[in-house]
């Protein structure tokens, strides 16, 4: 990395538009030598030097890695900085799609009034409900940022995914009360966990006069996507 | 509050021996709270005159800042920072004073004094939107639930025809009010005026007594649906009533009749409304028993 750093100085000198400077001392006499760039650390030169050229298998493993190493983080909700720090927006875009899709084949695909969720109605809910929430920490004075807020609703979706899963498996089985009581309780318990979840990383970022002006919409929004997944039924 | 301290007081010294170090010609007042806001608002160097409408201790702070707000241009993410300046405890008291009205106490004076919030309205609305949503749901499922054609479906259009209404209700009708206000305030000399935002507040916030009436209609009885309505119209109406006298009443009588009207009548139609559109009601009388004793006739002999 030294070496890289050398070479590019003295090509630069060697261009046309530092032509006049040749008469200044500096430049042939003193071989001008050393590092120019900003010594964060020599691994993180590595990194942008190395990631060029590894294969893109390697790439891919690597942010699927970090995807997952924020999932396990999710499961097991301690003050970790982790999905602050990192943070991500393809964990969120993947739950969002798989939640979407998993909403579709909703009853009654004729009704005009009623009929579940569309797509795109989904996708709007989950992205619109998780920018204005986090425009809404932000207004009122956090310091989490814009990009980390998202990173942390959005992976906090993923009890409620698990949830659905499990809601479909069961309405295989049946739709009867002793179904709709098996869905109620796995929702009811997701729905609980995101919320635990997400105000388990947000709410650091709050003052503390104003913290549950900032989790109630939090609640709000696992509320509603939790009421989607409950009422979710398949046309049989 | 600035009488009130002794400029010789020991702590006090410092903090405004400090402040003068940066800028000679300011002002300084001391507070002491010690969060970030206020003392970037005393840098500035302002001193508002606003002190003298304020008891309470603990507004002193939101009254001195008051004067010093929407110094920053509309188009900065600051000026809206402006209207989240309140506290969980200010958003309960604000949400208990919207239901309880009392002759002589004007919600706006009392409660909003010059502190508009968007939080309050904002997450009402949004709240009220989803609770008439689902509540009408689970109503109409309950009321149907014995009828063997009844297919549940979880109708989430209509969440976007909930929404429509109600946000226009609470961001359209402040803005006419406004307006007419604003209007008659250049011909009649009043002493009472609300800036737009504080009529956002109280109609925001007078919509927060539904919530709870909302979740009582689930329960299919109409006297119990009809009762609540009623209460929560008069706890509501009056309110919105005892807040906008003030403004009107130095007008021509037919204007303030009109102006009156129009603000009750607006809040009864949009109660009705959502109660006729979003919940059924059960109907004991022709249409369904006939209906399903037709079934039950073609299915086993029923006398």
């Amino acid at each position: 990395p030294v070496k890289q750093g050398r070479n590019r100085t003295k090509r630069r000198k060697r261009s046309k538009p530092f032509a006049g400077l040749s008469d200044v001392s500096i430049s042939e006499d003193i071989p001008v030598e050393g590092d120019i760039s900003v010594p964060v650390g020599s691994s993180r030169q590595d990194d942008e030097f190395s990631t060029l050229d590894e294969p893109v298998k390697d790439t891919i493993l690597r942010d699927l890695k970090a995807v997952g190493n924020k999932f396990v983080h999710v499961l097991y909700p301690k003050r970790s900085s982790a999905l602050l720090r990192d943070w991500d927006l393809w964990g969120p875009l993947l739950l969002c799609v798989a939640l979407a899709l998993m909403l579709q084949g909703g009853a009654a695909d004729g009704a005009e009034d009623g009929g579940g969720p569309q797509f795109a109605e989904v996708f709007v809910i989950v992205w619109f409900g998780s920018i204005v929430i986090t425009l809404n920490s932000k207004l009122l004075g956090g310091t989490i940022s814009f990009f980390q807020s998202l990173c942390v609703l959005g992976y906090c979706i993923m009890p409620l995914t698990v949830a659905m899963l499990v809601c479909r498996l069961v309405l295989l089985g049946g739709s009867g009360t002793a179904s709709f009581v098996v869905r109620l309780v796995v929702v009811s318990a997701s729905f609980g966990w995101s919320t635990f979840a997400s105000t388990a990383f947000l709410a650091d970022s709050q003052p503390p006069n104003r913290k549950a002006l900032v989790v109630y919409p939090v609640f709000l929004f696992y509320f509603v996507i939790g009421w989607m997944i409950l009422t979710f039924s398949t046309s049989q | 509050m600035a009488s009130a301290n002794d400029p010789f007081q020991f702590k006090e010294f410092e903090e405004a021996g400090s402040l003068l170090e940066a800028n000679r010609d300011a002002t300084t007042i001391s507070i002491e709270d010690d969060d970030v806001r206020p003392q970037k608002q005393r840098k500035l160097g302002a001193m508002t005159p606003d002190d003298e409408e304020d008891n309470l201790a603990n507004d002193d702070k939101t009254e001195l800042l008051s004067g010093q707000k929407k110094n920053a241009p509309f188009w900065t993410f600051e000026y809206y920072q402006t209207f989240f300046d309140v506290e969980t405890h200010h958003v309960k008291e604000r949400i208990i004073g919207s239901m309880l009205p009392w002759p002589g106490k004007n919600f706006i004076h009392l409660y909003i004094r010059r502190n508009p919030d968007l939080y309050g309205p904002f997450w009402i609305c949004t709240t009220l939107v989803f609770a008439i949503a689902i509540s009408g749901n689970i109503s109409n499922f309950l009321v149907h639930q014995g009828e063997p054609q009844f297919k549940y479906v979880p109708e989430f259009q209509k969440v976007t025809i909930a929404a429509t209404a109600i946000y226009s209700y609470a961001w359209l009708v402040p803005l006419a009010l406004w307006g007419f206000l604003l209007w008659r305030n250049n011909k009649i000399m009043n002493l009472v005026s609300y800036s737009f935002m504080e009529i956002v507040c109280a109609y925001g916030y007078s919509l927060a007594i539904y919530i709870p009436a909302v979740i009582l209609w689930i329960i299919p009885y109409e006297a119990l649906t009809w009762c609540s309505i009623v209460v929560a119209l008069c706890l509501s109406g009056s309110v919105l009533a005892l807040t906008f006298w003030p403004a009107v009443r130095d007008d021509h009588p037919r204007v303030v009749i009109a102006v009156m009207s129009a603000i009750i009548g607006l809040n009864v139609l949009l109660a009705v409304g959502s109660k006729a559109y979003f919940f059924s009601t059960p109907e004991p009388g022709t249409h369904d028993t006939n209906a399903s004793t037709v079934r039950l006739s073609k299915t086993t002999p029923h006398t």
